[in-house]
């Protein structure tokens, strides 16, 4: 057993549930998506992507590339939520809720794509 | 480009990842810890002011505590938070100015510089593996005559040198093994533009790896090597390497040629000179009397064989004859460099003597002592230094026979001129009255500086103006392009050598006969003379005027102008 791999694991799997933990629920309900969920979904894809770096085969870019999609899509939910909130001052309405849960979907896609290629390689591994 | 990414992101991965989690933890314990706001209700920071709060704290900035002052708890945060993410930030920075640093990561950026710079050539290259003396000398000179060359050599200190040397055009430079295929790779073997490459480090092996690979990845292109052996010259051979350059070999040669023909000797040193060098005075070697040859090496073998083959008498002075095998001709054991060896290889008689050992000191030793005994000796010494030139200069012998300057010599004029040396190989047919005439006519030319020597190609694309004249079925003769454009009765000064049309080579043409579309030439003068002869090829204008003397005009105004006066 490789711990590198473990934490590789561990982290991309976990990007993928804190994601769809985020992502149930009303779209339009702010009660069912908490401001800390898209945080900790931020953070933990953010390592993720990080732990992706420099790994030159054509899988790491694969890989790579769906983090980096999945990091655009929460970054944009999470600029929403300050323009609504901050800056613009309208609050939580179900339009602003909509667009937050729906980005955060879209980077759930690309979650779930990373960890289909993570199970691919490991299977191609075990053969 | 992509090793350097990855080595980027590589090294990066740990202090990114250290820097996110503070971030992380800081900004989470900022939003669960309550403060109060201005009038003592209780607030929770939101994420967004929390993530701006940290991204000054952590980066020593310190905005103060907004958008109300902290209570007691927040500052507590604050201050383990601020230790943490200031430490991760100068990690993430320390390890990014120490990638910077780093000795791979500086190679990499250097060779893929180099790489798209080799990429952007436009221009025939000659590719020179090697830039010790003789690649120095031989770049050098290239560049001079605005010609292309890339470098290669295994030690840094030596690439790194061209930046600061004065060098008329840019010479990329790659500090790399040139026996390593992918380094010639990189620095253009396979490049639509080289026209050559050239093996001149001082390791014969790494020579014969160069043209071997250059032979077999780029087949067209002219392949030239040094070889400081006979085997690995044969071996070269063997798989055609179109120039082999042994540089004793070519001193002896030359050293025969001078004894047979001086003024030979005088017009081939002159043509093959550096242009702007002064002009070298004759020699006339010495035959009547026996020569001494000190150093029986690579060098003193060529010169005895040169010798022998002039029906010389030869003694050879050799300290270790043992070790460099016994010459059939008479041997004293010794240096050379004590009156003792000298006066028993009986130098009062002797005609020549060569001091020809690999030690600099040593051979002006043997001259001085050579001198002090027989002060009409005629005198040849080897010099192994370049930076020696001064002192051997001082000792002032009749020939001296320097590795590195004649191999570069012997090579540029191979890649920029090689006409020449087909011209010189017609003029050993000729009788010796033959060059001191042509030597004699050099001399008017050009005065008392080295002529510039060119080829001319009348071919497709150039010389335009001459082109469309000779279809037209005109007459134009190599006397018609030596008059000066600008007033025609004054010839320039210049010489045509040879002109090659076809499989005929015709040494020193009849001024008088024409010149035929397709024809290379081989011109000798001094600079202002090919600029001039460049106009006159090139524009139809100049052209007729300096066959028929008339300025025609050539706007439609001015030659009806001109029709008017003469009707």
């Amino acid at each position: 057993m490789n711990p590198e791999k473990v934490v590789f694991g561990f982290f991309i799997v976990l990007a993928l549930t804190l994601n769809f933990g985020f992502f149930v629920g009303e779209i339009e309900n702010p009660d069912h998506h908490h401001v800390y969920e898209l945080f900790a979904v931020i953070v933990v894809n953010l390592i993720a992507t990080v732990l992706k770096f420099g790994d030159r085969s054509q899988m790491g870019a694969l890989l790579l590339a769906t983090s980096l999609v999945a990091i655009l899509q929460l970054i944009a939910a999470a600029v929403v939520w300050t323009f609504a909130v901050h800056i613009m001052g309208t609050g939580l309405t179900p339009v602003v809720v909509a667009s937050i849960v729906s980005l955060s979907g879209g980077a759930m896609l690309a979650n779930v794509v990373s960890v289909i290629l993570l199970i691919i390689e490991t299977v191609m591994l075990r053969r | 480009m992509e090793t350097i990414v990855f080595l980027i992101l590589r090294r990066m991965r740990q202090p990114l990842l250290t820097l996110l989690v503070v971030y992380a933890v800081a900004i989470s314990g900022l939003t669960l810890i309550p403060g109060r706001d201005a009038d003592g209700n209780v607030w929770y920071m939101s994420i967004f002011h929390a993530f701006y709060f940290v991204s000054y704290m952590a980066t020593t900035i310190g905005f103060g505590e907004i958008p109300y002052a902290f209570s007691d708890a927040q500052r507590l945060w604050v201050s383990l938070s601020l230790y943490a993410s200031v430490i991760a930030w100068i990690y993430a920075f320390g390890t990014i100015l120490a990638l910077v640093q780093d000795r791979t990561f500086q190679e990499a950026l250097a060779e893929y510089r180099f790489a798209g710079r080799i990429r952007a050539m436009r221009e025939p290259f000659h590719l020179v593996c090697g830039y010790g003396e003789t690649g120095t000398a031989l770049v050098q000179s290239l560049t001079e005559r605005g010609q292309h060359a890339v470098v290669i050599d295994i030690d840094e200190a030596r690439t790194s040198i061209i930046q600061l040397q004065e060098l008329r055009e840019f010479v990329p430079a790659l500090h790399g093994d040139a026996a390593v295929t992918r380094y010639l790779q990189e620095a253009g073997l396979q490049h639509s533009c080289c026209a050559g490459v050239v093996a001149l480090t001082d390791d014969n092996e790494v020579n014969l790896k160069v043209a071997i690979t250059a032979k077999l990845l780029n087949p067209p292109i002219k392949v030239i090597s040094r070889a400081d052996s006979h085997d690995i010259e044969a071996n070269m051979a063997s798989f055609g390497t179109d120039h082999i350059v042994d540089p004793f070999d070519t001193f002896a040669a030359h050293l025969a040629v001078a004894f047979q023909a001086p003024c030979l000797y005088l017009l081939q040193r002159w043509l093959t000179g550096r242009e702007g060098a002064v002009l070298s005075e004759p020699v006339y070697p010495p035959q009547d009397g026996h020569w001494i040859v000190c150093g029986y090496g690579r060098f003193g073998k060529a010169i005895c064989r040169r010798l022998k083959g002039e029906g010389i008498e030869v003694v050879v002075i050799e300290a270790r004859p043992q070790v460099t095998g016994q010459p059939d001709t008479k041997l004293v054991t010794g240096l050379g460099t004590e009156a003792e060896t000298l006066l028993e290889a009986d130098i009062e008689n002797a005609a020549g003597l060569v001091a020809g050992t690999d030690n600099d000191a040593n051979n002006l030793s043997i001259v001085m002592t050579a001198r002090e005994l027989n002060s009409s000796v005629f005198a040849v010494v080897r010099q192994n230094q370049a930076d020696n030139r001064d002192i051997i200069a001082a000792v002032d012998a009749d020939m001296v026979m320097h590795p590195s300057a004649i191999i570069a010599d012997k090579i540029r004029v191979l890649l920029a001129t090689p006409m020449l040396y087909e011209f010189i190989s017609l003029a050993l047919y000729q009788d010796e009255s033959w060059a001191c005439e042509l030597a004699s006519r050099v001399i008017a030319l050009v005065g008392d500086e080295v002529p510039e020597t060119r080829e001319w190609s009348l071919g497709e694309g150039e010389a335009s103006a001459l082109q469309e004249y000779l279809t037209e079925g005109g007459h134009f003769s190599a006397a018609d392009l030596l008059r000066d454009p600008w007033q025609r009765e004054r010839d320039l000064k210049a010489i045509v050598l040879l002109i090659r049309r076809r499989n005929d080579r015709m040494l020193l043409p009849d001024p008088q006969d024409a010149l035929k579309a397709g024809d290379r030439l081989l011109i000798c003068g001094n600079r202002a003379a090919f600029t001039r002869m460049q106009w006159t090829v090139s524009h139809r204008h100049t052209l007729d005027y300096v066959k028929t003397g008339r300025d025609v005009p050539q706007s439609w105004l001015w030659r009806r102008l001109a029709q008017r006066s003469r009707g």
